[in-house]
C-alpha cells in the first residue's frame, strides 16, 4: 500500500479474467496493479515484484500471449483477457519446452528473474517467428538478471527458438 | 497500488472527448508506462484518469487511398515495428520503434503517449520530424491537423488544448515516397535506456545527388529539431562521404545541446556531427544513391 487515493475511498470494479486456463471473477480496486492481484490476492507467487517501475521485468506475465510488466499494468485492464503466469506453463507435471531448456542449460541461479524470462521466451516461441541471435538478445533485454551474466539464459532461449 | 481516484474507460472516441470536455481535471492515460510511473513517484494532479485502452479504433495503422499512412495514437511500439505498412514505407520509423524501451514496454507503450509526453528524448520524435508528420487532434468541438514541429512547446510540454486528444499521426505520401531513411539511437546501453542523442534522416537521391534531405534530432535542444541549414546545403549536392561529413558539421549549428548528467554539451555536439554523417550516408545508400568517391 504505497499510496492511498485522494478520496481515501476504494473504488471497486468487477474483474473477470482467465488465469492459467481457469476463469476467475471478483472485485478489484481500480488502484491495484495486475501484479498486486496475481501475487497477493490470487497467490501466484511466481509473479515477482522487483523494481515496481517497469525496468526489471521480474513481474512479467503474458496477457493474451503478450509479455507485459504487471507492475505498471492496472488490474482492470486485464478484464476479459487471458493471463499466463509461470504456474501455468507446466502441463500434467511436465515442464514446458522452454522451462526444460532453462533447466538443461543451467540458466537459473537465484531464480528471481526466471519466471519473467521463461514467459518472454515462451511468447517468442509461440509467435512462430524466427529470430537471429541479436534479435533474441533484443527480445530478452527487458529482463534484468544479477546472477548469470545472461549467457546461459541466451543459450536456453536459442536452444528452443532455433531448434 | 496507485493513487488513482477516477478511472474512466470509454469505448468510443466520441465518449472520450465528451468526458474530457465535462471534466477538465481528467488526465489521459494510454499504455501507462510513463503515467503510472509518474503516479508511483507521487506526481500531483494525476489521480483522475481517462484511459484510451478500450477505444480499439485508435490502435489501427492504415494506408489511405491518397497514400497517407495513418498511425492510430494508441498503436503500441511493438505493433508499429511489426506492421507491414510501416516496414515497407517507413523503415526508419520501424527502427525507432524497436529502439524504444524494452520488449514489455514496447508491447504497451503507445506512439501517441511518446509524443504527448513532449520528451525531447522520445524515440519516435526525431523520425516523425524527419518524416514531416502531421498530428490529428480531436475534441468535442472539432478537429485540427498540425505539423508535429508546431506541437512541441518545451521540455515535457506540448500544445494540447484543454479537451483535446491526439488521435492519429499522419504521414503524407510526399513525405516518404521514394525516400531512404535511417535512425540512430545513441545511448549508454543497447536496451532499456533513454537516448543520449537520436538522429533520424530521410532523403531522396537522384542521379547521385541529394534531391531532398531531412534531418531530425532528439536531445539536441529543448525540443526535437530539424537541421534546416544542413538540409538546404545538401539539396542538389553530390552524395559523397566528404559532403556527408560537411552536412554533419552543419547539423550542429541547428542544435542547442546542453550539459546534463547523461552527457556534456561538447560530447553531444560531437555525437550530432558524427552520427548525422553516418545516418545520412546510410539513408543515402538506402535511397539508392551512394557512389564510391
Amino acid at each position: 500500500m504505497l499510496n492511498s487515493n485522494t478520496a481515501g475511498i476504494a473504488t471497486l470494479r468487477q474483474l473477470a479474467l482467465t488465469v492459467n486456463g481457469k476463469p476467475y471473477a471478483f472485485q478489484v480496486d481500480i488502484r491495484e496493479t495486475l501484479l498486486d492481484v496475481l501475487r497477493n490476492r490470487m497467490q501466484f507467487t511466481g509473479v515477482k515484484q522487483g523494481c515496481a517501475v517497469g525496468e526489471c521485468g521480474a513481474c512479467t506475465v503474458l496477457v493474451d500471449g503478450t509479455p507485459v510488466n504487471s507492475c505498471i499494468y492496472l488490474a482492470m485492464w486485464a478484464n476479459g483477457k487471458t493471463v499466463t503466469t509461470i504456474e501455468g506453463l507446466e502441463k500434467d507435471g511436465e515442464l514446458s519446452e522452454v522451462q526444460a531448456a532453462f533447466v538443461e542449460e543451467g540458466a537459473i541461479q537465484c531464480g528471481f528473474c526466471t519466471p519473467g524470462l521463461v514467459l518472454s521466451t515462451t511468447a517468442l516461441l509461440d509467435s512462430g517467428r524466427t529470430f537471429t541471435e541479436d534479435e533474441i538478445r533484443r527480445e530478452l533485454s527487458g529482463h534484468l538478471c544479477r546472477c548469470t551474466g545472461y549467457q546461459k539464459i541466451f543459450d536456453a532461449a536459442a536452444k528452443v527458438l532455433n531448434k | 497500488m496507485f493513487n488513482i481516484s477516477v478511472l474512466q474507460e470509454p469505448e468510443t472516441l466520441e465518449a472520450a472527448v465528451a468526458m474530457l470536455k465535462a471534466d477538465a481535471d481528467l488526465r489521459v492515460i494510454a499504455g501507462g508506462t510513463d503515467v503510472l510511473i509518474r503516479i508511483q513517484h507521487g506526481g500531483d494532479g494525476w489521480s483522475r484518469l481517462l484511459s484510451l485502452r478500450s477505444i480499439k479504433s485508435l490502435e489501427t495503422i492504415s494506408l489511405r487511398g491518397d497514400g497517407t499512412i495513418v498511425i492510430g495514437a494508441t498503436a503500441p511500439f511493438a505493433k508499429i515495428f511489426l506492421d507491414p505498412i510501416i516496414r515497407e514505407h517507413l523503415p526508419s520509423l520501424a527502427e525507432a520503434a524497436v529502439s524504444m524501451g524494452g520488449p514489455q514496454i514496447r508491447n504497451v507503450a503507445t506512439i501517441g503517449g511518446n509524443i504527448c509526453n513532449g520528451a525531447v528524448s522520445g524515440d519516435s520524435a526525431s523520425t516523425l520530424f524527419a518524416l514531416d508528420a502531421l498530428l490529428k487532434l480531436e475534441s468535442q468541438d472539432g478537429e485540427r491537423i498540425i505539423p508535429i514541429h508546431e506541437f512541441y512547446a518545451g521540455p515535457g510540454k506540448v500544445h494540447l488544448r484543454p479537451g483535446e486528444l491526439l488521435t492519429a499521426v499522419l504521414i503524407p505520401r510526399d513525405s516518404y515516397q521514394g525516400t531512404g531513411g535511417h535512425y540512430i539511437k545513441f545511448a549508454m546501453r543497447k536496451a532499456m535506456d533513454i537516448a543520449t542523442l537520436g538522429v533520424s534522416v530521410v532523403c531522396r537521391v537522384r542521379a547521385g545527388k541529394f534531391q531532398d534531405l531531412r534531418i531530425g534530432l532528439g536531445v539536441a535542444a529543448p525540443v526535437p529539431i530539424r537541421c534546416l541549414e544542413a538540409e538546404a546545403f545538401a539539396r542538389g549536392l553530390e552524395v559523397t562521404q566528404a559532403n556527408c561529413r560537411e552536412i554533419g558539421r552543419l547539423a550542429v549549428k541547428a542544435s542547442k545541446a546542453r550539459t546534463s548528467w547523461r552527457a556534456s554539451k561538447d560530447y553531444r555536439e560531437h555525437l550530432i556531427e558524427v552520427l548525422t554523417e553516418r545516418a545520412v550516408l546510410e539513408a543515402a545508400k538506402r535511397a539508392g544513391g551512394l557512389h564510391a568517391e
